[in-house]
């Protein structure tokens, strides 16, 4: 990456890629910052015995998440970088309702979540409609 | 931002002046409220629960586009509102976190029960 940027007119392959970035990243950073609260525990009861600072440390004295947070930056980055190649009616839809399905599949791998039929139906049905929304 | 006067690379200060511009500050405030919440809500729910439901945001934001500031809503977005509001429903009546056995959330809870007393839940 060179800058300034030049601007090339992105085949499918290319387009593809910038788009899988978005979605590995974002991917890695919603797994990363669930698996930090959990190790963390229920905020709630934190907050209740050791006050609003006390929450507060706990998660930012965390690792985990800010790994989590370095990965959704990363995230971000890598929209904006694939919203200057790409229109913009390409990357919404297709970034915002694929991390639904690749973050259930993720979740059931790495956090042993229990993604029942329930869940895969309510994941596909929000990936559906953020993409007829996005669109 | 749209009414700011365009900002260039060339005067990277223009950015951060732009951050104190009130309804970008409140913006902001409001951003890091969401996150907090989110976070909040990863510590007691499973991310295949917080994902979709967080996912209703998009419903509201297209319907205060239509009644606030009377943008027309194509029929595919009001597909999309009824897809994402029943996934939405489809996943709030299940449970929200996963059960483990025992033993395994006894380990899992250790670093912050190891000083206090066990939590009243």
């Amino acid at each position: 990456m060179t800058a300034p940027f030049p601007s090339f007119e992105a085949g499918p392959w290319a387009a593809a890629a910038m788009i899988a970035a978005v979605i590995v990243s974002s991917t890695a950073g919603e797994v990363l910052t669930a698996a930090a609260m959990k190790s963390i525990g229920d905020l709630d009861v934190i907050r209740a015995r050791s006050g609003m600072k006390g929450a507060i440390r706990a998660v930012i004295t965390c690792p985990l998440f800010f790994a989590g947070v370095s990965f959704l930056a990363l995230a971000f980055f890598s929209l904006l970088f694939a919203l200057n190649h790409l229109n913009l009616s390409l990357v919404a839809p297709a970034a915002a309702s694929l991390t639904l399905v690749t973050n259930a599949i993720a979740a059931k791998l790495f956090l042993k979540e229990n993604v029942d039929r329930r869940r895969w139906t309510a994941a596909v049905l929000v990936c559906v409609g953020v993409y007829f929304l996005a669109h | 931002m749209t009414n700011l006067p365009g900002i260039s690379l060339a005067h990277p200060g223009s950015l951060i002046a732009a951050v104190f511009t009130p309804w970008v500050a409140v913006g902001i405030a409001l951003l890091i409220g969401f996150f907090a919440s989110y976070l909040t809500a990863l510590s007691w729910a499973d991310l295949t629960f917080v994902l979709p439901a967080t996912a209703f945001g998009n419903v509201i934001v297209a319907l205060l586009a239509r009644f606030w500031l009377h943008e027309p809503i194509s029929i595919q977005r009001w597909a999309g509102i009824v897809l994402i509001t029943v996934g939405v429903g489809f996943v709030a009546n299940g449970p929200s976190l996963t059960e483990r056995p025992a033993t395994q959330v006894a380990t899992a809870k250790q670093p912050s029960t190891a000083v206090e007393e066990e939590p009243v839940r």
